[in-house]
């Protein structure tokens, strides 16, 4: 007969439960459908050069990191001296896919802070973004040597998600032939 | 000196108020060369693209859909369902195209698979459990009233006579004195 009077108690703590995990999670990060299905194709013309052109297809054979940025992206700043660590440890190949900028303030952006990418590739309308569905920039992918997403990071990438998630991924898929 | 400075004015004063009267006049006509061209060339269409884009969500501003958001992504997805309709694709072929792309997230209206059964069901299970909580609850409750003891006619009598005030005399309780 008492217990009766904790039943409110109860739904109480289950609601809070639910309600306390939900404050956890982060409402913008969408998972994404693309995870461990092969990346979008695409051909587009380097930053760097114009009249040469870079698509997914040639960088099968090994594992790497697409990184879509832009000049005009206040959380690229954020993220930028982490890629300029992993490009000075020479991890895996990065990536840019400089997303709906302009030619002129992409190359100076890179002048001003320093180019840690591999190559950029320049998506001038957007398309390829939309391919890949990108709603957000920064957004990483990590790609495997059959061409596969197999991770991808929304938002500015920390040191702690290199240390954690990052690295040990690109570890796991390295020895994987 | 006054006077002549104000006569001196007014000729000025005249052909403005009468440049003024010839430039409103003449003024519909000159601008409706420029009228504002229809912005859409197909209203068939744009009422198409409309209706799915208001079942999209945008993925910037996740409240809004692709139809309301001013994001610069939602104006590329909006320009995206156009091209594709445009170009004869069904409403499902340019939903899928979006669903491969972005998730399920993009739909305002979630499907009905695994993952969502509690969703759709759920309300429809709240509404059972609470139905039959509630009959469970009543059949009690009488079953309660139903057993109650019953209360024998000299007992009912003084219940009565409490309650309209009276005083029976038949029981010692009775026999207060009133103020």
């Amino acid at each position: 007969m008492k217990a009766k009077f904790l039943v409110p108690l109860a739904l109480f703590l289950v609601l809070a439960g639910f309600l306390g995990y939900g404050l956890q999670l982060n409402p913008r990060e969408v998972p994404s459908p693309l995870v461990d299905k092969p990346a979008p194709e695409f051909r587009l013309a380097t930053l760097a050069a114009p009249d040469t052109a870079l698509g997914a297809a040639d960088m099968r054979g090994e594992v790497w990191l697409l990184n879509v940025w832009a000049s005009w992206c206040v959380s690229c700043r954020e993220e930028h001296p982490v890629l300029m660590e992993l490009a000075r440890d020479k991890v895996v190949p990065l990536v840019g896919l400089n997303y709906k900028d302009t030619r002129p303030e992409a190359i100076a952006w890179l002048e001003a802070h320093g180019d840690p990418y591999t190559t950029s590739v320049v998506d001038a309308d957007g398309r390829v973004g939309i391919d890949y569905g990108v709603y957000g920039v920064p957004e990483t992918f990590l790609i495997d040597r059959q061409g596969v997403i197999r991770y991808k990071h929304i938002g500015p990438v920390t040191r702690e998600a290199v240390r954690d998630v990052l690295l040990p991924k690109i570890a796991e898929l390295a020895r994987a032939s | 000196m006054r006077a002549s400075s104000f006569r001196h004015l007014l000729p000025s004063a005249v052909s403005a108020l009468m440049f003024t009267l010839i430039l409103a006049v003449a003024a519909p006509q000159a601008f409706a060369a420029d009228e504002a061209a229809p912005l859409v060339t197909d209203p068939q269409l744009e009422e198409r693209v409309m209706d799915l884009s208001h079942k999209l969500r945008c993925l910037v501003c996740q409240n809004q859909s692709i139809a309301e958001s001013n994001a610069p992504l939602a104006l590329d997805l909006r320009n995206q369902v156009r091209e594709q309709l445009a170009a004869g694709k069904s409403e499902e072929a340019v939903v899928d195209y979006l669903v491969a792309r972005y998730g399920d997230f993009v739909l305002y209206l979630p499907p009905f698979k695994g993952t969502t059964l509690l969703l759709w069901l759920g309300p429809a299970l709240l509404l059972v459990a609470g139905a039959g909580w509630l009959g469970w609850r009543l059949r009690r409750r009488a079953e309660e009233v139903r057993s109650a003891p019953h209360l024998t006619r000299d007992e009912r009598a003084r219940a009565r006579a409490l309650l309209d005030g009276t005083s029976p005399g038949t029981s010692p309780s009775s026999e207060e004195p009133r103020s």
